[in-house]
């Protein structure tokens, strides 16, 4: 029988749990940070679950799911670590602050569309959080260093995911290429307020990475890509971003909504 | 002969995933899954057969490509190593009870 | 044992015979032996209503994800839901090694014309119905799955072990929820209360009709992919879930319920199985949303599922060039 020929284990990993239990509580400061971080891993995540049972295929159900999974982790290691600044916990931060205390960048919070629309976010998020986390591995807080040890192996793979998808949908059939154009187009105006250095970023020294020190490998891995799949990047219009100081598209309000009702009906719950 | 499951068409056809689960042990068969192609199906099967931390390497092979014996000839193809005690040390008994042999 | 028959061709009697052999030493069928025709449809029947079931039971639960009340909840439910479109995954990978394609399968679910299991077809209306999915409906799935891990067919019993291993923090989990709910605030004990009032029965129906009207058990199991009767599962159900009520702090909605020392078993009271049988024909309160909603999942992924063959088979051709 098979019982013996697969083995099940834990793993060990840096989680939410171990965070809220012994990790210094960081600066102000470097909590917003982290917030931001957390924002749009959760905003992400919440997006991604969305297509739990309405994927392409049932595999495809189970990637995107492996990946909502990620970013949730990532979200509540982040958002568990910035709470320690306030006493906050990741659930008093996730269901308890409204619309314009959110810091994601506007992108995470953009619809998910079709496949080839949730694949081109994927595929510009992905890229972004790479380069990020591999940067933050050097963090000067050893806490957000350690979470994105973990995190930068993990968004690699959503990488690769949207890279795999991308070349199908490009070169796969007439339809397919429309669509996964149009998708790009409709995302790539959020791309250039993931790079936009502030004085938060700038006041935390070696403890933060600015993201303008991520544009170039940020341009050269998606040009590679964009060449393979004989696409063009979008041009034009450039949304005029804000996330970063809880200034919202749209489509954050009723996200948020849906994600915070049950929660605030019972303030003060345990569950 | 026959594939194990390859006998329909689909849009996508079927793939037979093989899990190694710790380094030093031999890959074992974990199932099977869809995938468009190769790339894929590797991905597929990391995603669906090593979500409990099961495996270190995966193999994936279309399964049309598995050749099976026969089963309705399967005396024949099984017969000869019966009866064959002699391969195996627990055939000579005579040296019972003599150490480091 | 050895056998003295030159097997290349056997007649179909001795092909019978020497799988009723198999089913009575207790070994498995696998794909490419002889079997009756009649095994083999019953067998896809059950695995692909059993993977339907899984796909199906992704919907009332994967309706709370977007609004689980704490990220940690979230975090599981969203895993949980990822491990039944594994295993529905497993089942149809068992299935097709019956000759039935995917494709087929997925075409008879969303036409109407397969089962799955009925109670898929109540929603959820309250984060309390979490619970008692994980609590009775797949405690109640666990009893009934437990034993298919001997089915007398290998690839169906092997992707059973796998499913039982993986589904055994499915039911910890809802009961988890319920033991919260219940020990929290009014409104929350209230919750947890009424979803056990509308799960309960539904999860007992769930083992089947009584076993004087279940018209396929006794073949199966006689040929050994069934093992239990419904009834002795059910009170199996029963007894298991009666003591947990108690520390949960619930009471389980039916007032028959109580010890009784000759049988050594907990006594319940009738169901209602015209309601179960309503239900089975689709006319339960979200048949037509979840096959609706499955329908939909398939037709709006059709273009990608194509683009992707398409891709494979440009790539293949490209090689071959090179």
């Amino acid at each position: 029988m098979s019982e013996t020929s697969f083995q099940v284990s834990i793993g060990e990993a840096f989680t939410a749990e171990d965070i809220s239990e012994t990790v210094e509580a960081p600066s102000k400061q470097l909590a917003k940070y982290a917030m931001r971080l957390g924002d749009d891993a959760l905003i992400l995540a919440q997006r991604l679950g969305w297509w739990v049972a309405r994927a392409p295929e049932l595999e495809e159900d189970v990637a995107l799911c492996n990946i909502a999974l990620d970013q949730l982790g990532h979200a509540r290691a982040f958002l568990s670590f910035a709470g320690l600044a306030w006493a906050k916990t990741e659930d008093d931060l996730a269901y308890f602050r409204n619309e314009s205390e959110f810091t994601n960048a506007q992108v995470f919070e953009q619809p998910n569309g079709d496949f080839a629309q949730t694949i081109a976010r994927q595929f510009v998020v992905s890229n972004y959080q790479c380069g990020l986390y591999i940067a933050l591995q050097a963090s000067a807080n050893s806490t957000i260093a350690a979470i994105s040890a973990k995190a930068a192996k993990e968004v690699d793979y959503h990488r690769d995911h949207a890279r795999q998808w991308m070349l199908r949908l490009a070169l796969g059939t007439d339809e397919s290429r429309k669509r996964i154009i149009e998708g790009l187009n409709v995302i790539w105006p959020f791309v250039d307020e993931l790079f936009r250095d502030d004085e938060l970023v700038e006041g935390l020294g070696a403890s933060a990475v600015p993201p303008s020190s991520l544009r170039a490998d940020f341009d050269k891995a998606t040009l590679e890509v964009l060449a393979r799949c004989e696409m063009e990047v979008p041009q034009g219009f450039v949304a005029r971003g804000g996330g970063r100081q809880g200034i919202h598209t749209e489509f954050l309000g009723p996200l948020l909504a849906e994600m915070q009702v049950l929660a605030r009906a019972h303030p003060g719950a345990t569950w | 002969m026959s594939s194990p499951g390859g006998t329909e068409h689909d849009t996508w056809p079927l793939w037979e995933v093989f899990v190694r689960a710790s380094r030093g042990l031999s890959h074992l068969h974990a199932g099977s899954l869809h995938a468009p192609d190769a790339e894929l199906a590797l991905r597929n099967a990391r995603d669906l057969y090593t979500r409990r931390n099961e495996g270190v390497s995966i193999w994936v092979v279309p399964s049309s490509e598995i050749t099976t014996s026969d089963p309705d000839e399967k005396d024949a193809f099984f017969e000869s190593p019966k009866g064959k005690r002699y391969r195996h040390a627990s055939y000579y008994t005579e040296a019972e009870g003599v150490k480091h042999l | 044992m050895a056998k003295n028959t030159p097997s290349f061709a056997l007649s179909e009697q001795e092909a019978l015979a020497r799988f009723d052999e198999i089913i009575a030493a207790d070994e498995r069928i696998e794909p490419s032996d002889w079997m009756p025709d009649a095994y083999r449809k019953t067998l896809i029947r059950q695995i692909s209503q059993h993977a339907h079931s899984e796909i199906i039971g992704m919907q009332p639960e994967g309706n709370w994800i977007t609004r689980a009340p704490s990220l940690k909840r979230k975090a599981i439910l969203m895993a949980k839901v990822q491990d039944e479109a594994g295993h529905g995954l497993y089942l149809y990978s068992a299935a097709q090694t019956l000759g039935i394609g995917r494709d087929q399968m997925t075409e008879d679910l969303i036409s109407g014309k397969a089962k799955y299991s009925s109670i898929f077809n109540y929603h959820t209306p309250t984060w309390a119905d979490i619970g008692s999915i994980g609590w009775l409906v797949d405690g109640a799935a666990i009893c009934n799955q437990v034993p298919l891990c001997r089915a007398s067919y290998g690839p169906y019993g092997r992707a059973m072990v796998r499913i039982c291993k993986e589904e055994s923090f499915h039911q910890r989990q809802g009961f988890e929820i319920l033991l919260h709910l219940s020990r929290g605030s009014k409104a929350q004990h209230d919750m947890a209360q009424e979803s056990v009032n509308r799960w309960y029965a539904p999860a007992l129906m769930m083992f089947g009709p009584p076993d004087a009207q279940s018209p396929n058990s006794a073949q199966s199991m006689a040929w050994k992919i069934k093992r239990f009767s419904n009834d002795d599962l059910r009170q199996r159900f029963v007894d298991m879930i009666v003591p947990q009520s108690e520390v949960l702090g619930l009471t389980l909605p039916d007032r028959a319920i109580r010890w009784n020392e000759k049988r050594g078993h907990f006594d319940y009271g009738d169901l209602d199985w015209d309601e179960f049988n309503e239900v089975l024909k689709g006319r339960g309160p979200a048949n037509s949303i979840r096959l609706e909603r499955r329908k939909q999942a398939h037709d709006d992924g059709a273009w990608v599922r194509e683009a992707a063959a398409a891709y494979a088979a440009r790539e293949n051709k490209e090689a071959m060039a090179s």
